[in-house]
């Protein structure tokens, strides 16, 4: 799961970004809106964590502009002001979440789960294909009725070919989900994870398509 | 209590009595001098004509009936009135009923007044020598006052009668009077605390009116003071909870993480934010501070030493940065509150300090020019984008250059202390390098005006909004 995070405290910016990535998310952190604007512009996100109070205007603009211009992705409002007023204006506007500061990094990871979630139809918080069933909230696979644990990496590509089971993903496109923009990515890793994760899953659960990319093997065959 | 109901109805009660009491003086000596006057040109006529009436009736007929029973019913006419009738060798001739045998005057002619057996007497007395006559006519003071105690009483009763009935009027026509005034209290006794919306200033008399206005302008003062307020606590509000946010969320990932190195990490932003966030409550203390405006003490100051002073207490800025305090400083005497400037430069030096590049100059120093005193700081660092100039001293504004340690509060701090010692803080970008030139400005000319940090410091924040 890739999530963009509009913060201009540093610190907060910082622990989002470690703490979001301790459930397997991978975190890009602006810190303006003109910088927010320009990453939903050029990336793609599974959900985004906005703050209200930024030092080039308020969040709330970013998040007008962004569903005038028809954006669906799920925006979680994470900001200090959190009087009831200040909530119902920010879910009106258009987010989908509102988390006032402080907050537990747990619940906040779990928020930012389920409006995921929702914007991808889903009501359960597990996934299943083809026998294999993903749990979102304890980064593990289950394989028939067994238990497997999985890095981090090889959970976030397993989400992403699980989340529309059947579309092909490219080797860029799994890449993109698992490094932010300050990451060095690393040739082959996406070879490597998909290789462990067969061993771990079974071989045939994941197709590769040779020149095009991955996908999850449809139940029939 | 101090009532002005009953104070405005003591006072016309105590008037409209005085002016009652002086009308029943005026008529009272008036009563009496006009009684006096009638009664005296009575009692003139009455001997006239007793005069006039013995010498026609002959002095024979009055010797023989001298009998004084019957000399007294000859006279009597008038009750009030005695009569005697001497002839001029002093021989009682005749005298009415109930008149004393003593003459009741020893006077030749004209009025007299004479105290017989214990009463008063006015006489007239008449002579007629042709006739050997002298006639006296006389009534009692006595009477006189008792007539004009009659008409006074006459005129006092229903005076008395009607002095509740006059003081149950202006208490009605106060009550009436002050009902605006009662009903603009009651109105206010029944308002919110929070409720500062104006009163209403229709059908207000034009006398209560200026309160009215001035109680207006109160409220609105107040309810801008309210706004202001509010507004500065949503502002440190937000400014904690971020900080106490990454805390708490760098903590749990230190809490949960088990990659040593994810958690040292944790800690070390942790000790960051701590860090930061007591220089934000010490800033909100410093301005809360400000705020509250306590009269500044202005001296005479040597600003090298204030400056001296900062650099010596400040750590030494760890990157290569040089500081030079210009000795012309040390000539240059400023008329400022001590702590005020302390705080300015203060914060201006470790402003400069956090903006450095890697290496870089710090010049304290200061110019007179024709108004008065500039004392300035420049620095080598990024300067102040053009168009956040004038926002850099509003509360919490952050702007593009800003160090992670900021929170928006320092050149804010700086101005409103400038201003509590009587100068203003200019800031602008150096010409001929990059950096930041902030200006203390003393003006001499305004120098006597004291300009000190107002509530007008607290609108910026609103802007945000």
């Amino acid at each position: 799961m890739r999530i963009l995070v509009v913060e201009d405290d540093s610190v907060l910016a910082d622990g989002l970004k470690v703490g979001l990535g301790l459930y397997g998310a991978t975190l890009d952190v602006v810190a303006t809106c003109t910088d927010g604007q320009a990453a939903l512009a050029t990336d793609e996100f599974d959900a985004v964590v906005l703050d209200l109070m930024l030092p080039d205007g308020s969040g709330l603009d970013l998040l007008t502009s962004l569903r005038a211009k028809g954006h669906r992705i799920p925006v979680l409002l994470l900001t200090a002001l959190d009087e009831v007023s200040d909530r119902i204006k920010g879910l009106d506007a258009g987010a989908d979440d509102y988390v006032g500061k402080p907050f537990d990094l747990d619940e906040l990871a779990a928020r930012v789960r389920a409006i995921s979630r929702r914007q991808q139809g889903r009501a359960s918080p597990y996934v299943s294909h083809n026998g294999v069933t993903l749990d979102v909230a304890r980064l593990t696979a289950s394989v028939d009725g067994t238990v497997i644990s999985l890095s981090r990496r090889e959970f976030a590509i397993l989400s992403a070919l699980m989340d529309r089971p059947g579309i092909v993903l490219s080797k860029s496109d799994l890449e993109a989900r698992l490094y932010g923009w300050q990451e060095e990515i690393e040739s082959n890793t996406v070879e490597v994870h998909v290789h462990k994760l067969r061993s771990k899953i079974g071989r045939s659960k994941i197709e590769t398509l040779r020149g095009i990319g991955y996908r999850m093997r449809p139940a029939s065959s | 209590m101090n009532s002005l109901k009953r104070k405005l109805f003591f006072i016309l009660v105590v008037t409209t009595g005085l002016i009652w009491i002086a009308a029943t003086c005026w008529i009272y000596v008036g009563t009496t001098h006009e009684v006096e006057n009638v009664l005296d040109s009575r009692l003139q006529e009455a001997a006239r004509m007793v005069l006039s009436l013995a010498s026609s009736n002959g002095i024979g007929s009055f010797q023989k009936d001298s009998d004084s029973s019957h000399a007294a019913e000859f006279l009597t006419y008038d009750r009030q009135l005695s009569c005697q009738i001497w002839s001029l060798d002093g021989r009682l001739v005749a005298r009415s009923s109930g008149t004393p045998n003593e003459s009741l005057s020893d006077n030749r002619t004209g009025f007299s007044e004479r105290t017989i057996r214990g009463e008063k007497w006015r006489v007239f007395t008449a002579e007629d020598p042709t006739k050997n006559l002298r006639v006296l006519v006389g009534d009692r003071l006595g009477l006189r006052e008792t007539f004009v105690a009659d008409i006074m009483k006459g005129l006092l009763a229903p005076m008395f009668l009607a002095i509740p009935v006059l003081a149950f009027l202006i208490w009605a026509s106060l009550n009436q009077g002050l009902r605006p005034l009662h009903a603009l209290a009651a109105d206010l006794r029944r308002r919110n605390a929070d409720d500062l919306t104006p009163v209403e200033t229709k059908g207000i008399p034009k006398e209560i009116l200026p309160m009215v206005f001035s109680l207006n302008n109160l409220f609105e003062r107040v309810r801008e003071a309210l706004r202001h307020e509010r507004h500065i606590t949503a502002f440190a509000a937000h400014e904690l909870r971020t900080p106490l946010a990454g805390l708490r969320t760098q903590a749990q990932i230190a809490m949960t993480a088990r990659d040593a190195n994810i958690r040292d990490a944790a800690l070390s932003q942790i000790l960051f934010a701590v860090d930061r966030t007591t220089r934000l409550v010490r800033q909100l203390l410093t301005i809360a501070r400000l705020d509250s405006g306590a009269a500044a003490l202005l001296t005479e100051l040597n600003v090298g030493e204030v400056v001296e002073e900062v650099v010596d207490t400040l750590p030494p800025p760890d990157r290569n940065t040089d500081v030079i305090v210009d000795p012309i400083l040390h000539s240059t005497v400023v008329t400022a509150n001590r702590d005020s400037l302390l705080l300015a430069i203060r914060n201006l030096h470790e402003n400069a300090v956090r903006h450095m590049p890697r290496r870089g100059t710090i010049r304290w120093s200061s110019e007179a020019t024709k108004d008065g005193t500039t004392v300035f700081v420049e620095d080598t660092g990024p300067g102040i984008p053009k168009e956040e100039l004038a926002l850099v001293t509003k509360r919490f504004f952050r702007g593009r250059n800003k160090s992670s340690l900021g929170s928006g509060l320092g050149l804010s701090i700086v101005d409103m202390a400038v201003r509590t010692s009587g100068a203003r803080l200019r800031l602008l970008n150096r010409e001929d390098t990059s950096g930041l030139r902030a200006e203390m400005i003393w003006d001499t000319r305004s120098a006597q005006r004291s300009s000190k940090a107002g509530p007008d410091k607290l609108s910026v924040v609103a802007e945000f909004f």
